[in-house]
Parts: structure tokens; C-alpha cells; sequence
């Protein structure tokens, strides 16, 4: 009886502590989707408050009403959806072709790959090479580049190297070539890890900062996070919300309350593919602490 | 015109009647293999290796309008002025501070992993999983924004309980002496739940003979800890410790870059931010790339030390 009370204050200590923990994560989400649906009138900037006391859609209704959240809005909608088959096509092909043991150059290529993970040449060459592209303030500057990621294509091939080697050669003794081989059969096997990688790279499209403030100057081609980064700092929302917008509501939304909801907007879409990604990812983490 | 395998084998097996060079006739063999890779094998050569060429300005007072082949060699005079610069050795040692305040919350995520391991209910395990790796995924600025909304002066939320408390308001964002426990509260509540999965993991293959064996001898479940699971997941503690340490200098740059404000800058100045101000803002594209450099090379001696080290320790390494 003594060992089973025990037991239980044991339980009981680390379930209090894991839900603190699980609290602190959780809260400030929460906290700023509540708040973000106050009321302009029924908002008091000092007061300690968890639930409005009146409800409004304002902030929600003023921000998609200005043009610069729109745009931002496209700009990271254009990069994930465009984005995310393009560098997951390419790496997963490219690492078709590593996975082949047999091809001439393999090693060559795959230790170059490797490299890269190693030493990178730093900022300053690589905002060269894209101006030189003339791909400053595109979209595609932060795209392409994506589609040469080592990790990524290591990580598939040793996942098509774990195909059995019977399915592929069956395919090809009922007539199959090289292309419809990987189309057809190897393609579809690796649906679950497709998936996986297509998340990782729509997630990492969808928070793309650093590479945008380094080749996007141009505000009307922002991406979400730069347009999220300025209206949080700012102290006045008149920048980003025209004056006609603004006007057009009956109470002026204060920038609080815009601030909240433009960060919920902008973790809507990461907190709904996130149990999809809970599925796949501990896998992932898994081989990719093996690799790199 | 498609082969069937009999033929390939056929084509294969041929005992050397023509006498081509067999190299050539295997790339010949491969080739749509190498049709299938040309795209990703073409970005690497653009978007990673011509980059390296780029490499060269940093021995140059770089021109931007006369390019890499026209700009005047200067040698190592920018190098000369990195190690005699006391802009270079203050991010040196931010870095390096930053790198060993990372190293400090190292035991964070192990720790996490022990007290998830002792829960009973496998349903409240996995309700508290789910919702400590949400934070890997949103960004970084994300989690400062979040940041600047709980801890502003202002409108803080932390401010806000300070007052009702009757203490006084703290300026969290903007006095210096907490720059570096935010980076670490920052770090700590991104990044605890998704570094416990790998020890989540190693926690789960321990042989469970082991602790019947302690549980025999009468260890508690403290003393199972101690005894049983910790050395058993010591290896994988080390081999991540040490894969660490061959990290140092790689700081968290966005997450520096958006906590950056012009009264922390000598605290928070790291490699990356500073490259980026003096580069592409400043416009001194060689001095700004020597410096880049002096950071990748360092990297690189430190991963590769670092994996030295630990495929010394029977680890594959990291490739």
C-alpha cells in the first residue's frame, strides 16, 4: 500500500511538472489567439485580462482588408506551393540516381554533396551569385536555390537503397525501363516519405526570413515572415494598413490587438499541417540524426 | 525503344567483343540515371559550388562594376585587417559565448526525456509530445514576435502581471543584461521537445533485463535512473556532445538577427549579422567575405574534428 501512494505521488509530481512544461508552450498561443478576437471598445491596454469581455473579428477583417498582408500572404503562399514539388521533385530524382550503386562518378559526386554540408562560402558569394543571376527581389531566389540541399538528398538515398532490390528488378523483367522504374514503382512506394519531405520543405518555405531580407527589397514581393517581423516592431500600424482601410472602421483597431492576429494568421497554417507532420517527422529526425 | 532485361543482360554479359572502353559504356548504360539527377546535380554546381568561386574577392578590393576578373589582388591584406579589428574579435567572442550558453542547455532535452520515460499513461505521453515539438516548427519570427507581445513594456502580458502584482514594470527588450537569458529562454522553449527525441529513442532500446536486474537488488526508481538508464543512453549523450562542440560559431542568426537592437549590437553582433551589414548594406563585399571565410574554415576544422572524435568512439559519424 505504501509502495502504491508512493508510486502515485511519483506520477503525480512528474505528470505536474510535464504539464507545466507542456503549459509553456502552449499558452502563449493560446493566449494571443483569445486576445486577438477582442473588441477595440471593450480593450483596456493596462489591464491584465485573459478573455474579452466583447468579441470582434476587426483586427482579422483590417488586416486582410490592406494590401501588404495580401501580398505577403501571396508571396509565402507562391514560394510553398510552388516551391515545395519543385525541390522535392529534384532532390528526390537526384537521389534516385545516387542511390544507384553501380553508376560511374557516384562516389565523385556524392562526397562533392557532402562538402557543402561541411563548408559553405559564406553570405556575401552567394548574394553575388544571385545578382549575377539577376534573380534579386525574385521569388525564385529563394526557391532554387532550395532544390541543392544535401541533407535532404541523403536522407533519400538511403531510403530508396532500402527498397528491395526484387521489386525493381520484377518491374523490369515485365518490361519496365529506367524511367517508369522510378515513376511508377519507386515513386509510389515512397508516398510516406515523400510526404515526410514535403512538409520540411513547405514548413521551411512558409518561414523563409533571412534569405528573404538578404534578396528581397522590394516590400510588395515580401514574404509573410519580413511583413510579420515589420508589424510586430512597429509601433505604428499606419505603414502597413492604408489611411482609407483604417478609416473605414467605425472604432480604430488598436496595434495590439492587428499585431496578435497577424502573427495567428501566420501560425494558422503550421498548427493545421501539424499533425501531419507529428506523423512523420520523429522518423525523420531519427535518420537525420544518424546523417547529419 | 525499350530494352528488355533479358537483352540488357544480353548487353551486359557480352564478353568485351567490342572493344570500348567499359566506363563509357556503364555511363552509356546509366545515362537516364544521369537524366534523372542533371537538375539537382546542375543546382549544386550553380547555387553551391559557383558560389565557391566567389571566394576569390576576399583576396581583392572587390569592384562590383568590374567584376571578379577585373577587380585589383590585394592578397591577405583584408585578412591582415580582420585579425587586427576589434569589430572581428568582438563577434568572435559573441559567438563563442553564444556557442557555450548553447552548450549549457545541452542537458535540457535529456532531462525531458528521463521525466517522459517515467510516465505511466502512454496517452498523457503523447499528448505532452505533441505539444512540445510544435515549437520547432514555427519561426523564428514567430517565437520573437511572441516575445516582443509577452515582454514589451507596454502591452507585455509578463508586464502587465508585474503591475497587478504591485511590482514594477522590467524592460525586458531592451535592457542589455537580458539579451542573452532571452536567447536562451528562447532557444530552450524551440528546441527542448524536439532534442528529446533522440534520447526519447535511445531511452527505448535499453535492454529492459537491466532493470529488472536493479529493481532485484531494490533500486528505486531514482536509482534505476541513475544506474540503468543513463548509462545506457551515454553513448548517444556523448556523441551528440561532442557533434556540438564541432558546431560552435554556428549560432541561431535569425534568431540573433530579429533580437538585434542598436543598444545590444556589441553583445549580440555574430558572424552572419555582421556580414550581412557590413556586405551587402556597407558594400565592402571583400572585407565582409575574408570574414565569412575566416568563420567557414574555422567550421569546417571544428566538424571535422568533432567528427573525428567520434567515429573514434564507434560512432559512423555524421557522414
Amino acid at each position: 500500500m505504501g509502495m502504491r501512494l508512493r508510486e502515485r505521488m511519483y506520477q503525480l509530481t512528474i505528470g505536474t511538472l510535464l504539464l507545466f512544461v507542456s503549459f509553456t508552450m502552449l499558452f502563449p498561443f493560446l493566449y494571443i489567439a483569445v486576445i486577438s478576437f477582442t473588441d477595440a471598445a471593450a480593450y483596456e491596454p493596462n489591464a491584465l485580462s485573459f478573455w474579452p469581455s466583447a468579441w470582434s473579428m476587426d483586427a482579422y477583417r483590417l488586416i486582410f482588408a490592406g494590401d501588404g498582408f495580401l501580398n505577403a500572404l501571396n508571396s509565402s503562399l507562391f514560394l510553398t506551393v510552388v516551391g515545395t514539388p519543385i525541390s522535392v521533385m529534384v532532390s528526390c530524382s537526384t537521389a534516385y540516381m545516387l542511390a544507384k550503386r553501380t553508376l560511374p562518378g557516384r562516389k565523385v559526386m556524392l562526397n562533392l554533396i557532402v562538402f557543402t554540408m561541411l563548408f559553405s562560402p559564406g553570405l556575401i558569394p552567394n548574394y553575388l551569385l544571385i545578382k549575377e543571376l539577376d534573380l534579386l527581389n525574385s521569388w525564385w531566389a529563394l526557391i532554387l536555390p532550395a532544390t541543392a540541399n544535401a541533407w535532404t538528398l541523403l536522407v533519400m538515398k538511403s531510403f530508396f537503397q532500402n527498397i528491395p532490390h526484387e521489386v525493381i528488378e520484377s518491374a523490369k523483367i515485365d518490361g519496365c525501363g529506367e524511367y517508369a522504374v522510378f515513376f511508377r514503382i519507386v515513386l509510389p512506394l515512397s508516398k510516406a516519405m515523400l510526404a515526410a519531405f514535403s512538409l520540411f520543405a513547405a514548413v521551411g518555405f512558409w518561414n523563409t526570413y533571412f534569405n528573404a531580407i538578404l534578396y528581397i527589397s522590394n516590400s510588395a514581393k515580401w514574404p509573410l515572415q519580413v511583413f510579420l517581423q515589420q508589424v510586430v516592431m512597429s509601433s505604428s500600424m499606419g505603414e502597413f494598413i492604408e489611411a482609407s482601410v483604417m478609416q473605414s472602421f467605425k472604432q480604430e483597431v488598436p496595434a495590439e490587438i492587428i499585431k496578435m492576429a497577424a502573427v495567428v494568421v501566420a501560425t494558422v497554417p503550421i498548427i493545421v499541417v501539424y499533425p501531419f507532420l507529428q506523423k512523420h517527422f520523429a522518423k525523420g529526425v531519427m535518420i537525420g540524426s544518424v546523417k547529419g | 525503344m525499350k530494352q528488355t532485361a533479358a537483352e540488357r543482360i544480353a548487353v551486359a554479359d557480352r564478353p568485351k567483343a567490342r572493344k570500348e572502353h567499359p566506363v563509357l559504356r556503364s555511363i552509356v548504360r546509366h545515362r537516364q540515371f544521369y537524366l534523372l539527377g542533371l537538375p539537382g546535380i546542375l543546382s549544386f554546381i550553380i547555387f553551391k559550388y559557383f558560389p565557391m568561386y566567389g571566394i576569390l574577392i576576399a583576396f581583392q578590393d572587390y569592384n562590383p562594376f568590374a567584376g571578379v576578373m577585373k577587380s585589383d589582388w590585394v592578397g591577405f591584406d583584408h585578412f591582415i585587417r580582420l585579425f587586427t579589428d576589434p569589430d572581428f574579435f568582438m563577434i568572435l567572442r559573441n559567438a563563442l559565448f553564444l556557442s557555450l550558453l548553447g552548450i549549457c542547455l545541452f542537458p535540457a532535452p535529456i532531462l525531458l526525456a528521463l521525466l517522459l520515460n517515467e510516465l505511466r499513461s502512454e496517452l498523457y505521453k503523447r499528448m505532452v509530445q505533441t505539444v512540445i515539438y510544435l515549437p520547432h516548427f514555427v519561426s523564428w519570427v514567430i517565437v520573437v514576435s511572441l516575445t516582443y507581445i509577452f515582454l514589451s513594456s507596454e502591452i507585455g502580458l509578463i508586464n502587465k502581471l508585474l503591475l497587478a502584482l504591485g511590482g514594477e514594470k522590467i524592460n525586458f527588450l531592451f535592457e542589455n543584461k537580458y539579451f542573452y537569458p532571452l536567447i536562451m529562454s528562447q532557444d530552450l522553449w524551440r528546441s527542448i521537445g524536439w532534442g528529446s527525441i533522440i534520447y526519447m529513442a535511445a531511452i527505448a532500446g535499453v535492454d529492459t533485463s537491466l532493470y529488472d536486474a536493479a529493481k532485484m537488488d531494490g533500486a528505486g526508481r531514482l536509482r534505476q535512473i541513475w544506474n540503468v538508464t543513463i548509462p545506457s543512453i551515454m553513448p548517444t549523450i556523448v556523441i551528440l556532445f561532442i557533434l556540438q562542440l564541432g558546431s560552435t560559431l554556428d549560432v541561431n542568426f535569425e534568431q540573433i538577427w530579429l533580437m538585434q537592437n542598436p543598444l545590444n549590437t556589441h553583445i549580440s553582433e555574430v558572424f552572419e549579422t555582421y556580414v550581412f551589414k557590413v556586405g551587402v548594406g556597407g558594400g565592402e563585399y571583400s572585407y565582409s567575405t575574408a570574414i565569412g571565410i575566416f568563420k567557414s574554415v574555422v567550421g569546417l576544422a571544428l566538424i571535422v574534428a568533432a567528427n573525428k572524435l567520434a567515429s573514434r568512439r564507434g560512432h559512423e559519424g555524421i557522414w
